[in-house]
């Protein structure tokens, strides 16, 4: 568990120490350079006129009034743009038999979704375009919407994209062997099916472009609030004609991502068309009620599983299938049918069972699509599994945290591959589990609420352990084919006054990553971390990477960041070796003065090398070419990805007669390996958590049987909010991961990956005096009633 | 979204705002707090040429008593109630309800009269004009009146308010010493409209309810007054049958319409748990 001391275990490290993220305060005093502030010269805004109807064919559009109102420079439809960008479809080639229609900016001649964008206006005002908007006409023919899982799948009915033969997108299948004959001879079957929502991301700040094209030099600047700008910055170059090195994406400061911003979006395709039609800055930011028509959804999946078990409670195999609905077509260029994929993969991923057998079905409807939203497939696998493992330790006679401590891999038999394919290099499931039994206190739990049941007043303890996707490698993407990189770059230079200017790949939307990565440079350089300036986010200037995606910023960009700072170094100390006539390696740096490695005794400023190295060269050795600025690329090799594992727990409260449930308190233990910031990480934890808690409890797009989103606005979308939020016990178990230097793993997606799932057997264990159980995400107040019989 | 263009101005008196909006016809709207005109003025749901801002108008005011009757004017705002005595003194009614709608923002500037105006079903405070017996008071061209809460609900976001009418306070029959007052809701988060709601005020002597106001919010097209269930309890104490009588009351004074998330079922139960709960602490003495 513990890792041999190393280098960043120096006790004065900046590595493990709680600093604070040097843009909060810029960010808090509203300093922050949000693409929505941005106002450039000449800038006209854009505006979309949406589509009323989930499904329908484009008769015609009359847009003339439109056109002639005075402020209104350009209204242009699908067929406009498809003049110049070239469609994109999103599949990726590993995802065997995969299919999706083709997409432009706007569409030419159907809708298939309520929200859809059909045309846009770009006007001197946002005002004005809408005005506009309010005066076009569009002639539509209803077709049959598809609105549900169900009638998508059903033999005969309508099709969404004419031409295929039914509304799948993709199959996929897992199968260990052995799977029936394990359900055979178990002494225990339990089975049960899930339902999860859908739900969306809402970020404070909503999607924002400004796209910037110079017809003069044939270049393309893009201000950008994504959390990707070169894979930005590849898609806008191919799609549009404009080579890659005359394009250029700018992310500065992003209010919140999650994941949902790193999707091609067709009004974000649609307005870089636009400002290159009129040759001209266009800005669009999506409001609220956009946002929850427009932005991706996730989850909404169907899961049917049961799990076997021998006599004792050993689990001996679990059998899966997932039906997933997404929109009418996949998501550029990630796809839709991640979030499937990882549900049947991290099923029983903490378990040690060796018999599994998945069926994924990937369904069209005529609904906004889904793609990777923070935790993508985390919630779904985790909350199937752990209510099967409560409901099998039900029917076995075992306590939830017997049933585990039996079931759970032990932490000293690594390296371990799963069941589904992944491997696992170590992971401490048993540690966490006993850690989270002492800080939940869990016999003075259970006995309050035996007390409690007595007087009418039901409590439930719900626990659930998960198994987080991190650090992924090419496996990801890249073998599908998509100019996705998981590698990062950092650019370092020690400047003449001798501070560090670090410009890197991942980028920040408000998590950190730029404060750890100066905490990693300034720890590895041997400098103040004041000293360390760190720049993300501009594709003109930071070298290309990965971003931020999946959960990577610490693990990759962290590892990219202190293998350039150890280059940094090599070269400076090789320079202070020549002027002060020692061995390179007689030298060390500490606090941004050169000193001698054995003693520690001071020899002379970083600040003077680079004095000299910068304005006195005449004064070095002849033939020294002083190297004060260093390029490294990083890619994680070894295993493809660095799982991490944790569990979590929950103490809340129902009220039997109105169905509403209060979370009294919530519990983690989590094992993200090296832990660079633990303040940075809790906060990952907590923000996780709350929006685990959002979706178990509040968050759920609810739709029509016409396809409409009747709840999309934040009046009706219930977002978890303070009040409603308990307080959130943290504990950490630190295995670093032997394939990099660092030992950093993410944690960013662990909150979310098993809070859901906690909430739902804890409500259940609360209901168990009744013979009523829920089994559907979010848990409504409708939703404990009806299970309760109480209308 | 934004707003569509509009004038805008800004009344300095009574007779300024009347004979603005009647010179505007029906294009004209009387802007106080604007938590919910502007919110409908951004969606595009509404878009009047004029908004005439009713905030500087002095008479519209503060918060006094009257004979009987506690007058408290228009723009008395949300957070005021909180804070203002003589509100937590002869209209603790009120006082119980304003911390329940939204969120300190917005109660900083939502006023009294707009929200009583607006006439929201799911509001809090036209409901609770109902359980008190008040009676609003409005000017308009031809005059001014006082109509009884009771009348003054007419149907889904229609008031007895005439268009170029203004409320200019509202008269609440001053608390008594022989009084008991609840209220409470049931909202998914604090701060949201609620599921159901309720706020009642009885008038007693000792353990006997001599008479007793019940008001509902969020069960329809208007806050409701359940007089059955108001009968079943006069004339008794607050026993558990009789509660259990009120409850059972309900289903004939309310018919809460369909939606999506609450069925009008389960709607019916949970104004059934709220009544008893609220009844119960009533009967407490609360
Ligand atoms: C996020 C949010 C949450 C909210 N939650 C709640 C809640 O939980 N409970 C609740 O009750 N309310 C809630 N509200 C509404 C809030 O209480 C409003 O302030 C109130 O409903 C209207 O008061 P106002 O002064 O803002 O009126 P305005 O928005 O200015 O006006 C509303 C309407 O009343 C008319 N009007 C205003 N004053 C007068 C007058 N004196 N005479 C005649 N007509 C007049 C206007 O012309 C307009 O038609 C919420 C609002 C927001 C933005």
């Amino acid at each position: 568990m513990s890792a041999p001391l190393t280098s960043l275990d120096r006790p004065n490290s900046y590595i493990g120490r709680s600093v604070p993220r040097p843009n909060a305060k810029r960010l808090l005093a509203g300093r922050g350079r949000y693409v929505s502030d941005l106002r450039l010269p000449r800038m006209l805004y854009a505006a979309f006129l949406r589509s009323p109807h989930a499904h329908a064919k484009i008769i015609s559009i009359d847009a003339e009034q439109a056109r002639a109102l005075e402020g209104v420079h350009l209204v242009a439809t699908g067929a406009d743009l498809a003049k110049i960008c070239t469609s994109w479809t999103g599949t990726l080639d590993h995802f065997k038999g995969m299919t999706s229609t083709p997409q432009l900016p706007l569409p030419l001649d159907r809708v298939v979704w309520a929200g859809q964008a059909v045309v846009a206006v770009v006007a001197e005002s946002r005002a004005i375009a809408e005005d506009a908007l309010e005066l076009i006409e569009i002639d539509y023919e209803d077709l049959p919407v598809v609105a549900d899982i169900d009638s998508a799948r059903e033999a005969g009915g309508p099709l969404i994209n004419p031409g295929n033969a039914n509304n799948v997108c993709f199959r996929s299948q897992l199968d260990s062997g052995s799977v029936d004959d394990a359900f055979a001879h178990a002494a225990h079957v339990v089975e049960e099916e899930f339902c999860f929502g859908r739900h969306t991301a809402v970020t404070l700040e909503p999607r924002a472009i400004v796209a910037d094209y110079d017809p003069a030099a044939g270049a393309l600047t893009v201000h950008h609030a994504t959390q990707t700008p070169y894979q930005f910055q590849d898609l806008y170059s191919r799609h549009y004609g404009i080579p890659e090195a005359r394009v250029r994406v700018i992310a500065t400061d992003i209010g919140g991502s999650f994941g949902m911003k790193l999707h091609v979006y067709h009004e974000d395709m649609a307005v870089v068309g636009l400002s290159i039609l009129l040759g001209r800055p266009v800005k669009y930011v999506a409001d609220r009620i956009e946002s929850f028509v427009s932005d991706i959804h996730a989850r909404d999946h169907r899961v049917r599983a049961r799990m076997a078990l021998d006599a004792k409670g050993e689990i001996l195999a679990m059998d899966v299938l997932d039906l997933t609905a997404i929109g009418a077509f996949s998501t550029y260029p990630r796809t839709s049918v991640v979030e499937g994929n990882q549900v049947i993969r991290l099923m029983g991923a903490p378990y040690r069972f060796k018999n599994y057998r998945a069926t994924l079905e990937v369904i069209f409807q005529n609904k906004v699509q889904t793609s990777q939203y923070r935790a993508v497939g985390h919630p779904i696998a985790c909350a199937v599994t752990e209510r099967l493992v409560d409901m099998a330790a039900a029917k076995v006679g075992l306590d939830p945290f017997a049933i585990r401590a039996q079931n759970l891999i032990a932490d000293d038999a690594y390296p371990q591959t799963s069941p589904t394919g992944y491997r696992f290099e170590a992971l401490s499931h048993q540690a966490c589990l006993k850690r989270l039994h002492a800080i939940m206190d869990y016999d003075a739990l259970r006995a309050e609420q035996a007390e409690l049941r007595k007087a009418g007043i039901y409590r439930g303890i719900g626990i659930a352990a998960f198994v987080e996707i991190t650090n992924p490698s090419p496996a990801f993407y890249g073998v599908g084919g998509a100019r996705i990189s998981s590698q990062d770059g950092a650019i370092l230079s020690l400047t003449p006054s001798g501070e560090v200017r670090c410009l890197i790949s991942v980028t920040e939307q408000g998590q950190g990553t730029e404060a750890i990565i100066s905490q990693i440079v300034a720890d590895q350089l041997g400098l103040a971390q004041e000293h360390v300036k760190v720049i993300t986010g501009d594709t003109e200037v930071t070298p290309h990477g990965g971003a931020t995606w999946a959960c990577r910023g610490a693990g990759i960009g962290g590892e990219t960041a202190l293998q350039a700072t150890r280059a940094l170094k090599r070269n400076i100390l090789e320079i202070a070796a020549l002027i002060l006539q020692e061995q390179p390696s007689a030298l060390d740096i500490i606090n941004g003065e050169v000193v001698d490695a054995g003693t520690g005794n001071q020899r002379m400023p970083i600040s003077e090398i680079a004095r000299i190295a910068y304005f006195r060269s005449d004064t070095l050795p002849p033939g020294t070419q002083a190297q004060l600025t260093v390029s490294h690329h990083f890619a994680p090799q070894g295993y493809p990805f660095a799982f991490t594992n944790g569990i979590q727990g929950c103490s809340l409260e129902v009220d039997v007669e109105t169905g509403f449930i209060k979370v009294l308190k919530h519990f983690i233990v989590e094992d993200c390996g090296r832990v660079i910031n633990p303040m940075l990480v809790d906060e990952q934890l907590r923000g996780g958590i709350v929006q685990g808690l959002g979706a178990a409890l509040f968050e759920e797009c609810r739709y029509s049987e016409t396809g409409q989103l009747v709840n999309g606005s934040l009046a009706d979308y219930l977002v978890p909010m303070p009040m409603e939020m308990p307080d959130i016990v943290i504990a950490h178990v630190e295995t670093p991961t032997a394939d990099t230097e660092l030992g950093a793993k993410g944690c960013g997606e662990a909150g979310t990956a098993a809070a859901s799932a906690c909430v739902l057997n804890a409500v259940n264990d609360a209901l168990l005096p009744f013979d009523a159980t829920i089994n559907s995400i979010p848990i409504t107040p409708a939703k404990v009633l009806k299970a309760l019989k109480r209308f | 979204m934004k707003a569509r263009a509009f004038s805008y101005f800004r009344a300095a008196t009574i007779d300024q705002a009347l004979d603005a909006h009647a010179r505007a016809g029906d294009d004209a709207r009387f802007i106080a707090g604007g938590q919910s005109l502007v919110p409908a003025l951004s969606l595009r749901l509404q878009a009047p040429r004029l908004l005439i801002d009713i905030t500087r108008i002095g008479e519209l005011r503060g918060v006094r008593r009257e004979g009987g009757f506690l007058r408290i004017g228009a723009l008395t705002r949300h957070c005021e109630m909180l804070s203002e005595p003589l509100i937590a003194e002869f209209a603790p009614l009120l006082h119980a309800a304003a911390p329940f709608i939204a969120h300190p923002a917005i109660r900083n500037r939502g006023t009294f009269g707009g929200s009583v105006a607006q006439a929201d079903p799911a509001s809090e405070f036209p409901a609770m004009t109902l359980a008190l017996d008040a009676e609003i008071e409005i000017i308009g061209p031809s005059g001014s009146r006082r109509v009884k809460a009771d009348d003054f609900f007419v149907d889904l976001f229609e008031t007895a308010l005439q268009p170029g009418e203004l409320i200019t306070a509202v008269f609440v029959p001053l608390f008594k010493a022989d009084q008991r007052f609840a209220f409470d809701e049931l909202a998914r988060r604090r701060g949201d409209y609620a599921l159901v709601g309720c706020g009642m005020l009885a008038t007693c002597t000792g353990e006997i309810i001599d008479d007793i106001r019940i008001s509902f919010f969020s069960v329809g097209n208007t806050p409701t007054r359940v007089k059955g269930t108001e009968a079943t309890l006069i004339g008794s104490s607050l026993g558990a049958e009789r509660i259990a009588a009120a409850q059972a009351a309900l289903a004939s004074d309310l018919a809460p319409p369909d939606s999506d998330e609450v069925p009008p079922a389960m709607r019916l139960h949970l104004a059934r748990v709220l009544l008893g709960r609220m009844l119960g602490r009533l009967g407490e003495g609360a």
